[in-house]
């Protein structure tokens, strides 16, 4: 086993760490958003369930949300229904991390003084453009610090997904284990998660830069 | 003719009346102010008359326009609010600019969003765009503030900030500005600034409402002055007579402890 050809095989399962972490990110970045305008509605059932949920989905484990997804539509409605195995590791990652983004987005919102909207509208500006032009990127200025913690952890979670056999970068590297009894490669997959956080703690550190310009 | 009637307003917060019914009349190019101890409405009424608050009895009129009409649902309508808020303007008392805009587009954000929704913006584009940056840049000299344009709101003063707010309160051009306690959270020193601004405004016949406790400026710059007391007029007056010759113990002991 050469160097080289491990750390092709790693990449491989990089590979669909990278995809998970990514499709996660696009669809759950959004659906938090919509979680998180449904955990403030000025609705109380609509505030309930949203709150339910985010509850439900915060106090399980997300390897047993996985599962869930996977096993569970079989479960209910017999053996034909399933998820192919990737689609089921994402839905769980998607409906999870939007739960999580949902609570940092109300925090954010909540904490930008109303004094703003006020302004906003005796100026005689619409909600949409309150939200738009004036709240928007002051409460991303806000959550940029507990996001990049939440998007990091993203990074190291995709592991879970080998609890249902997808060949993440873990179970890529755990194989060499079983079948050519080395353990290098394991500690090796180390090294593809230290440079794929170390290149977003970058790209988050540049972004508090870049709104570091203005005080709210 | 008055520009503004307010008839018999009364707005109450889960069981405190703050406003017991509130009327006064304000004529074009005249400057009112409103003094009294906190939690006397003032700034109640100052919310209700920029529909921040909606009052439960009474009416609103500017320019004969019904603007509020407690008594008729139809002009409760939530679509309408916005543009009857254009009618007025608020300087708030903590400013409340918008922190990731410099204070020109602070003064430019509402007109420019405005401007958009005209039917001819996008032929004309430039062209409004420039026009309401020399607007903009009018009123921030107006204000002293020519050398403040690039700056955002965290690099200047609290009296810099209240007269970017102050600008930005008029590219709108409101019927009537509004203000509430505008130099209440600045440092004694730095609110003549704000003052001197606001008198100015004055000199150029802007109809205005003040919310202040700055007893000298209200006697110096208003035409009329109202002493509102647990949320009722209490007197009410040329400022000669209210400051001068107080007729009520009430206003007499107001004026004593903050004179």
């Amino acid at each position: 086993m050469s160097f080289v050809d491990v750390t092709l095989r790693l990449l491989e399962g990089f590979s669909l760490t990278c995809v998970i972490f990514i499709v996660t990110l696009i669809f759950a970045l959004p659906l938090g958003l919509a979680i998180s305008f449904a955990s403030m509605s000025r609705y109380k059932a609509v505030r309930a369930i949203s709150k339910t949920f985010v509850w439900m989905i915060r106090s399980t484990p997300l390897m047993l949300q996985v599962i869930v997804v996977f096993y569970g539509p079989g479960l209910i409605w017999g053996p034909g229904f399933f998820f192919e195995r990737m689609t089921a590791v994402l839905i769980a990652f998607i409906i999870n991390y939007a739960a999580y983004f949902s609570e940092i987005y109300r925090g954010g919102i909540q904490s930008i003084s109303v004094g703003q909207y006020e302004a906003g509208h005796v100026l005689g500006m619409t909600n949409r453009q309150i939200f738009m032009r004036v709240v928007l990127l002051q409460v991303v200025k806000r959550i940029l610090a507990p996001m990049s913690n939440e998007v990091i952890t993203l990074v190291k979670d995709t592991s879970l997904a080998r609890i249902i056999a997808v060949k993440e970068l873990i179970m890529m590297s755990q194989e060499y284990i079983s079948a050519h009894a080395l353990i290098w490669p394991l500690f090796y997959s180390a090294v593809f998660y230290m440079i794929f956080c170390g290149g977003l703690t970058l790209l988050f550190g540049a972004a508090e830069k870049k709104l570091s310009y203005f005080r709210s | 003719m008055p520009i503004l009637r307010a008839e018999n307003l009364y707005k109450s917060f889960s069981n405190v009346n703050v406003l017991k019914g509130v009327g006064f009349t304000l004529d074009r190019g005249r400057v009112l102010s409103m003094i009294g101890s906190s939690g006397s409405g003032k700034t109640t009424l100052l919310r209700c008359l920029n529909f921040l608050e909606t009052p439960d009895r009474g009416r609103i009129i500017v320019d004969e326009e019904v603007l509020f009409d407690a008594a008729d649902p139809a002009t409760h309508r939530e679509a309408d609010k916005r543009k009857k808020r254009l009618h007025f303007g608020l300087v708030f008392q903590n400013f409340n600019l918008f922190p990731q805009y410099t204070a020109l587009k602070n003064v430019m954000l509402a007109k420019e969003l405005l401007a958009k929704e005209q039917p001819d913006y996008r032929e004309n584009k430039a062209q409004i765009q420039k026009s309401i940056i020399e607007e903009a840049s009018a009123l921030l000299d107006q204000v002293g503030l020519s050398d403040k344009f690039k700056n955002y709101p965290h690099e200047l003063s609290g009296g810099q900030q209240q007269r970017v707010a102050i600008a930005r309160a008029l590219a709108l051009h409101p019927d009537i500005l509004c203000f509430d306690e505008p130099t209440s959270s600045l440092d004694p020193e730095i609110s003549g600034d704000v003052l001197l601004a606001i008198q100015d405004l004055a000199k150029r016949n802007l109809t205005m409402i003040i919310v202040t406790h700055e007893m000298g400026f209200a006697r110096e710059v208003s035409d009329h002055v109202i002493f509102l007391d647990g949320g009722l007029i209490a007197e009410e007056g040329l400022p000669e007579a209210v400051f001068g010759a107080p007729k009520s113990e009430r206003l007499k002991s107001f004026l004593g402890a903050v004179l």
